[in-house]
């Protein structure tokens, strides 16, 4: 297994790593018996992501999607965040291995869940405008999905 | 290792050695006859062939008559156990839950079968041994390794190897880890069949042996079908100079243990002195009873992969646990044998030295793990440092 040198540039030196002390969301996706979970920070005002940390635990892939994704939403509406996809974030890398593709999913689902949590702190149904398809057990460890 | 390069990944595979290179070369250039032909091209061959038999039977204490070739460690496990198990198909076969592959992939295609449960310090229990033996009064093969590849610990093979010969029950042992590393006696070990790998104590890859006791011999069947090769037990033209090379190597390595297991005792004890100050790390298995260049660790709260990785881009190369390196789904069936819970075997970080490993390469370990343990700890959202 080989991961591109974009993914190892990301995994190297990642983007945007640690907490946001005046975050007003976060989401966390994943679970560590599957070996990853990704939390996302937010700082959002007049609808704009001003600022976004995050925390992985996982693989080299994990961080790199994580690195990766946080960059692309930065400085975006809260619409153009929820119109990343995982389809994205892997061109962006250059591609990843196909067992590795689950962690792209954790990624925009990561996104999706911070953005749901802004929604919500604002007394706002966030199933308005989320369409989390839900990372469930058999998606994280299920087959081809498995990102460790 | 030169070039700020350290290889702690030797349980995987090792660095063929000088010596062995050196004698394996004749067999590669001008001494290429096949062991069977009359002419002495040929009977070169076959005299260097049954040199190395006579050398890897002096090191584990048999008759060279009691050895045969294979092309892999993983080819003497299916050989072992697929060959009595054709001979005994009903009954019972008893084993333990942390083998390799390629002998638990082989075994469960039986009906019958008991896992020796393997406790948190690594060791099946004597006990649960005799307890499945009394269940299993059918039972016709035990199959226990000798030195676990993740976590080095020693099983009381000897022990084990008494009751089965007290009733007649076929005992196979698979000490590709162990041959090479620790002292190996068949005679003292009582056990009727042994699994070997040259890759393992520096000679090349895709040679190996099993040794079957003569007395048994009869109970296992041919294994692959063709010419007279290995007394007819398991046909094809012999790989010439990978035997040569693998009966130099268990030559040195018996010849070489005492000195280089001392040296191997002093830097692992190092390791375990700097590794003792980062927090939440642990030793999987026990320090006793244990392969003298095996460590293995877990770090909570990061994952193997992404230390693996981290250790690579420093030069140093380890493996892990982790199920993000094996491309299965689950993390090491060992470390969950164990009763490591899935994260922490997750973050699980296996080194393995051998008689080339140098101070310096333990140093650039030592200076660069805590590091790297501190830096994923510091993106990790499990760790609340
Ligand atoms: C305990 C054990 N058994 C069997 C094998 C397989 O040996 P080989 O790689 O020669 O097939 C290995 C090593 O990979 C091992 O560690």
């Amino acid at each position: 297994m080989i991961y591109t040198d974009e993914v190892m540039k990301h995994f190297a030196e990642p983007q945007n790593v640690g907490e946001l002390d005046d975050a007003n969301a976060v989401g966390e996706v994943g679970n560590a018996k599957c070996g990853d979970i990704m939390k996302i920070f937010l700082r959002v005002e007049d609808n704009v992501i001003q600022d976004v940390r995050f925390k992985t635990f996982g693989c080299g892939a994990a961080i790199a999607t994580s690195s990766v994704a946080t960059q692309m939403i930065k400085g975006k509406t809260l619409e153009e965040a929820l119109a990343l996809s995982n389809k994205t974030v892997v061109q962006k890398l250059g591609g990843l291995p196909p067992a590795k593709l689950h962690c792209s999913v954790l990624a925009e689902q990561a996104v999706k869940a911070a953005v749901a949590d802004y929604y919500t702190r604002q007394g706002i149904d966030p199933a308005l405008f989320v369409n989390m398809n839900e990372c469930d057990e058999h998606h994280c460890c299920g087959e081809g999905g498995n990102c460790g | 290792m030169s070039n700020n390069m350290a290889y702690f990944d030797n349980a995987a595979t090792t660095k063929i050695s000088d010596n062995v290179l050196a004698a394996m070369m004749p067999y590669l250039t001008e001494n290429y006859g096949n062991p069977s032909s009359i002419y002495r091209l040929g009977t070169e061959s076959w005299r260097a062939v049954a040199e190395a038999r006579a050398k890897v039977a002096t090191a584990i204490n048999c008759q060279p008559n009691e050895i045969f070739f294979t092309g892999s460690g993983s080819e003497a496990n299916n050989w072992a156990i697929k060959g009595c198990m054709e001979n005994e198909p009903q009954s019972a076969v008893i084993t333990s839950a942390f083998e390799h592959h390629a002998v638990l992939h082989v075994v469960k295609k039986r009906d019958n079968i008991t896992y020796l449960p393997v406790y948190d310090d690594g060791f099946v229990r004597l006990a649960d041994f005799t307890r499945a033996l009394e269940n299993n009064p059918d039972t016709a093969l035990v199959t226990i390794m000798h030195a676990n590849n993740e976590i080095g610990t020693i099983q009381p093979i000897a022990e084990i190897g008494t009751i089965c010969r007290e009733r007649g029950v076929l005992f196979h042992t698979d000490a590709v880890q162990s041959v090479g590393n620790v002292h190996i006696d068949v005679q003292a070990m009582n056990v009727d069949m042994l699994s070997l790998t040259g890759h393992k104590f520096h000679a090349m890859k895709g040679v190996g042996a099993l040794y079957v006791r003569k007395a048994v011999q009869r109970r296992l069947g041919s294994f692959i079908r063709g010419g007279a090769q290995e007394s007819g037990k398991r046909a094809g033209t012999e790989n010439v100079a990978g035997i040569v090379g693998l009966g130099v190597a268990i030559e040195e390595a018996v010849s070489d243990m005492e000195r280089k297991n001392a040296k191997l005792l002093e830097l692992r004890q190092r390791i375990l002195n700097e590794v003792a100050h980062i927090p939440k790390a642990r030793l999987n298995g026990a320090i006793e009873s244990r392969l003298p260049n095996n460590l293995n660790f877990s770090f909570e709260g990061i994952e193997g992969e992404a230390l693996l990785l981290q250790l690579d881009m420093s030069g140093i190369c380890a493996s892990s646990g982790s199920a993000c390196t094996s491309g299965s789904l689950d993390p090491s069936h060992v470390l969950l044998a164990l009763g490591l819970p899935h994260e922490i075997a997750h973050g699980s970080l296996r080194l393995t030295m051998s008689k080339y490993t140098t101070d310096e390469e333990v140093d650039l370990l030592l200076t660069k793990l805590p590091i790297i343990v501190a830096k994923l700890r510091a993106m990790s959202p499990m760790w609340e440092g």
